[in-house]
């Protein structure tokens, strides 16, 4: 029906074990109330990325959209499911191919002051990559890095330079410049602008768009903040505790949210356009990880939950043409 | 053309003058670096700056045994600070024997930090039962009191320089390792870390280029602190007569072998070796306490 | 009637090994009791700073070098050490971006919070335990019993967040100073903590400071918006003079750079550069070397506010304000 995406998620599980130590071992043995913990950060999480497409993925702490970004990333394993890249499984690449696909998913991080190494200098922080996988000489690396850092808007002058001799923004767009030495296709920014001041996060939302439309990039684009996805994203993906609970293009979803958790989390943002509004909110807390609620994740701060919701886990099934969404109200 | 404006940094100092700057903040530090700067250069400078080469026995002349300073020896030179028993000059013997100290705690010192750097690295990096393994050797190490686990090594492997190295070395690395790791495993969860694996780099050269530099500073701190334990721990084998031999004397060396003349009142063979012992260990860790200060973000505001 | 707090000329500036940092440079404004003042600013613009030495917090090497802060009409910035102990944490409270500022991990919620309510008033044991659950209610804590025999790293960070509120407002005070206590939390949290404090305040008729560098929030929360830019305020207004017709480039600049206002798939408003670091800030308007309307006067010495109606600003080549020209 459609083209394959040029990267995909299949049912992907995420489990983060916390082993006891032999200490722990001892204790539990005696009779303390202690035992392997075990968080289920992601529960069988599909999406597809399409090629020239800005997916975005929203969510609340504890989501694991951070997670799923760096499993997509290639910078941690799944505990299960597959990553497909143009419809191949990625874990079975070997060699130069395995290689080629891993450089062409980068990510952008959210701290522009932990994501550079502080002992490196610019140059090398961008140039050090592309130089080892030979995709550039040593003789064209210092052309390279100055094409690539005034492609971010920065003086290529600055090179030798470390990162704490830069501000917030030029850290960020030092961060994107590294992602995009490797010639990558695919980029994902994991709350790229959320560290920085509302006038230098535009300069960055627009040199996004830019770098997009000029070097053909596809971008998977988590972040916490709906404003900012409303603008940038072509289509939303939303997560509640490791789970996708709907998806939708942008417009749609926010004309008419389907899934309560999306509606309570629209009409809870704070907007421009309120005066003196009286704000309520729902109700509850987000439940911790280690614990999630059976059923459906979201049914102790839900509005319209059933019996049925406490019991079974809600299928992610599609609404409309393009539009899924994972609520038991919509089989009623 | 990029629609975006091109900004320039702002001009800042950089860490190193920084660090130079705070370090020089504190007047005792910077004595204490000066007086260690002196140590080192007399150390190496020992052959042209001394009327007697103290290894060479031809130089020696036993009559002039326990002489008290200030006395003209055979040679024709004033024995500045007097002789010891076997009619060495002093002054000559403890600039010798103050190069051997500082050239052993300086070589069990790099190698200790080298070998107990990598294994904490490679500790913190791996984690599982590789980190176990490591870590708990390292715990049974910090267990054992230095000075007898030296002893026992030493009564093992026998006299000399390289002897004393390696076993100084064995009681040392552990210190090295623990605090690599501890600031590893800080720095293996900052972003830069993951970047540096999205870009497909080796684990060799996300430890060794992108981790390792960031843990310098501790490690430099634990360093100089460490290098001052290993040259105590020197002079206290070669007092115990299980260090160095006599034919090459360490600081440890003259003061032991003063030590019998003490009841005698010949106090200047012992006195004196000691006195620069204690200069040489104070000044030391007068300067790793700045270190420590400074190098420290804790401390900062 | 006399302003809850009255601020005028307020200067704190920082004494470092590398020069003076006026993070605070003459500001004033005054705040009504019940009123809801939105402070907003970007990084280093100096609100914190501002909400600090409100309460005395300001440590070494900074200090208030000049200004006037009065609270209903008592001098604050002469007051000795004990009346502004007496004052803070009863009828001036503050809560932070991190909750753990004011809690004591090692102290159980409900001895902190009877500690509060003890440290000002005297009351009985079983008197303060009653207020001390009723607080706590108040924030929509649910089972308030079983909190307050809690520490507080078994709570969440929004119900942190929520104790803290509770513990600022038990005592009822005549001014609350929030900085940024939402910032760190999540949409549907923040929702909940707005509501909580617009509630409460409304009730006490407590007058707010609320430090942000969201205009989003504090646009449906405040009655009057001040702008901060580079220590200084540049603008102030209320809500709707200050969102709809903004007078000073930086103010309109803020808002244009926001994604919620622009079309999906433009290209955002942005303010080309970066703000000035507060160790060299240029002579005159600190905002000129990023602002188009710039002419070379903007460089002449200070800048004075200028007063229209209920609004204040400091430019001397302020953006047209449509409704004044209809006149």
């Amino acid at each position: 029906m459609e083209a394959t995406p040029l990267l995909a998620a299949e049912r992907i599980d995420k489990r983060f074990e916390r082993r006891l130590d032999f200490a722990g071992r001892l204790a539990a043995r005696l009779g303390a109330a202690l035992g392997n913990e075990t968080v289920h950060a992601l529960d069988g999480v599909s999406l597809a990325v399409m090629r020239g497409e800005v997916l975005g993925v929203v969510g609340e702490s504890g989501c694991g959209k951070s997670t799923l970004g760096r499993i997509l990333a290639g910078i941690m394993p799944a505990s299960g499911g597959r990553i497909l890249w143009q419809g191949a499984d990625r874990d079975r690449l070997t060699g130069t191919e395995r290689r080629s696909v891993k450089l062409a998913v980068q990510m952008v991080f959210q701290d522009p002051a932990s994501s550079l190494n502080p002992r490196m200098r610019v140059a090398d922080i961008i140039g050090e990559a592309p130089l080892v996988h030979g995709q550039v000489t040593r003789a064209e690396l210092g052309d390279y890095i100055d094409t690539i850092l005034r492609d971010v808007g920065l003086d290529p002058a600055m090179k030798q330079r470390y990162p704490h001799q830069f501000s917030g923004g030029q850290r960020q767009r030092i961060g994107i410049a590294r992602a995009l030495a490797v010639r990558p296709q695919c980029i994902i920014a994991d709350e790229a602008v959320a560290a920085l001041d509302v006038s230098i996060r535009a300069q960055i939302i627009n040199l996004f768009d830019e770098l997009r439309q000029k070097r053909d990039l596809t971008y998977l684009f988590i972040s916490h903040d709906l404003g900012i996805v409303r603008f940038i994203a072509d289509r939303v993906v939303v997560m509640y505790l490791g789970r996708v609970v709907e998806s939708a293009p942008t417009s749609a979803l926010f004309a008419a949210p389907n899934h309560p958790y999306t509606i309570a989390l629209l009409a809870g943002a704070p907007r421009l356009e309120d005066r003196k509004r009286a704000f309520a909110a729902i109700e509850g807390e987000i439940p911790s990880p280690l614990n999630p609620p059976r059923g459906c994740h979201f049914h102790p701060r839900c509005p319209h939950v059933m019996a049925r919701c406490r019991e079974e886990a809600p299928r992610l099934s599609e609404i409309a043409p393009g539009r899924l969404s994972a609520c038991h109200l919509n089989q009623a | 053309m990029s629609g975006n404006p091109v900004m320039s940094a702002p001009v800042v100092e950089t860490p190193l003058q920084r660090f130079l700057a705070e370090m020089l903040e504190d007047r005792i530090a910077v004595g204490a670096l000066m007086v260690f700067a002196a140590l080192v250069g007399v150390a190496v400078l020992a052959p042209f700056i001394t009327p007697q080469n103290p290894y060479d026995l031809a130089q020696v002349d036993v009559l002039d045994a326990r002489l008290p300073p200030g006395t003209l020896a055979s040679a024709g030179f004033t024995l500045v600070l007097g002789s010891d028993g076997t009619g060495r000059d002093l002054y000559s013997a403890i600039l010798y024997g103050l190069r051997i100290s500082l050239s052993v705690g300086a070589l069990s010192g790099v190698i200790a930090m080298i070998t107990g750097a990598s294994l904490g690295l490679v500790a913190a990096y791996v984690g599982g039962w590789v980190e176990a393994t490591i870590m708990r050797i390292v715990d049974l190490q910090l267990s054992l009191p230095a000075v007898l686990v030296a002893l026992i090594l030493v009564a093992v492997l026998g006299k000399g320089v390289d002897k004393i190295i390696l076993a100084l070395v064995i009681v040392q690395w552990a210190y090295y390792a623990r605090t690599v790791r501890a600031s590893a495993l800080v720095e293996r969860r900052k972003e830069y870390v993951d970047a540096a694996l999205c870009l497909d780099l080796s684990p060799g050269r996300i430890l060794f280029r992108h981790i390792l530099p960031n843990c310098l500073a501790p490690l430099i701190v634990v360093g100089t602190v460490q290098t001052a334990h290993a040259i105590a721990l020197e002079a206290t084998l070669s007092f115990l007569g299980v260090g160095l031999p006599q034919t090459e004397p360490s600081l440890g060396v003259l003061i032991a072998n003063g030590f019998q003349y003490m009841l005698s009142g010949r106090y200047w063979i012992s006195f004196f070796p000691g006195i620069a012992l204690l200069v040489t260990i104070v000044s030391i860790n007068l300067v790793g306490d700045r270190l420590r200060d400074v190098l420290n973000p804790r401390l900062k505001r | 009637m006399t302003p809850t707090l009255d601020i005028a000329g307020l200067s704190t500036h920082f004494f470092t090994r590398d020069g003076i940092a006026k993070a605070v440079d003459g500001v004033s404004f005054s705040i009504a009791p019940g009123e809801v003042l939105g402070l907003v600013g970007e990084s280093g613009s100096g609100k914190s700073v501002t909400g600090f030495s409100i309460m005395g917090l300001v440590d070494q090497p900074g200090r208030i070098v000049a200004g006037a802060i009065r609270f209903k009409g008592e001098d604050m910035v002469g007051a000795d050490a004990q009346r502004l102990r007496s004052l803070r944490g009863n009828r001036i409270a503050m809560v932070f971006q991190d909750p753990m500022m004011t809690l004591n991990p090692v102290l159980r919620i409900g001895e902190q919070m009877t500690e509060a309510i003890a440290a000002h008033s005297k009351a009985t044991k079983s008197e303060t335990e009653a207020r001390a659950r009723d607080a706590l209610g108040a924030v929509g804590i649910a089972s308030p019993e079983e909190r307050l025999a809690a520490y507080p790293h078994h709570l969440s960070g929004g119900m942190r967040q929520r104790v803290a509120i509770a513990i600022a407002l038990i005592n009822a005070p005549d001014l609350l100073i929030a900085d940024e206590p939402t910032t760190a939390l999540d949409v549907t949290i923040q929702g909940q903590i707005l509501s909580v404090v617009q509630r409460l305040v409304a009730r006490s008729h407590t007058a707010l400071l609320w430090i942000t560098h969201d205009l989003s929030v504090v646009a449906g929360l405040a009655d009057r918006i001040a702008v901060m830019y580079a220590g200084r305020i540049v603008e102030q207004a209320a809500v709707d003079d200050l969102l709809t017709r903004p007078r000073h480039p930086y103010t309109a600049g803020l808002l244009a750079s926001l994604p919620e206002r622009a079309a999906h798939g433009g290209r955002l408003a942005s303010i080309p550069g970066m703000a000035p670091s507060l160790l060299h800030r240029p002579q005159g308007c600190a905002f000129r070397s990023r602002c188009g309307l710039a002419r070379p006067e903007c460089g002449n010495a200070m800048i004075a506010d200028r007063q229209e109606g209920d609004r204040r600003f400091a430019c001397l080549h302020p953006l047209a304000d449509p409704a004044r020209q209809v006149m």
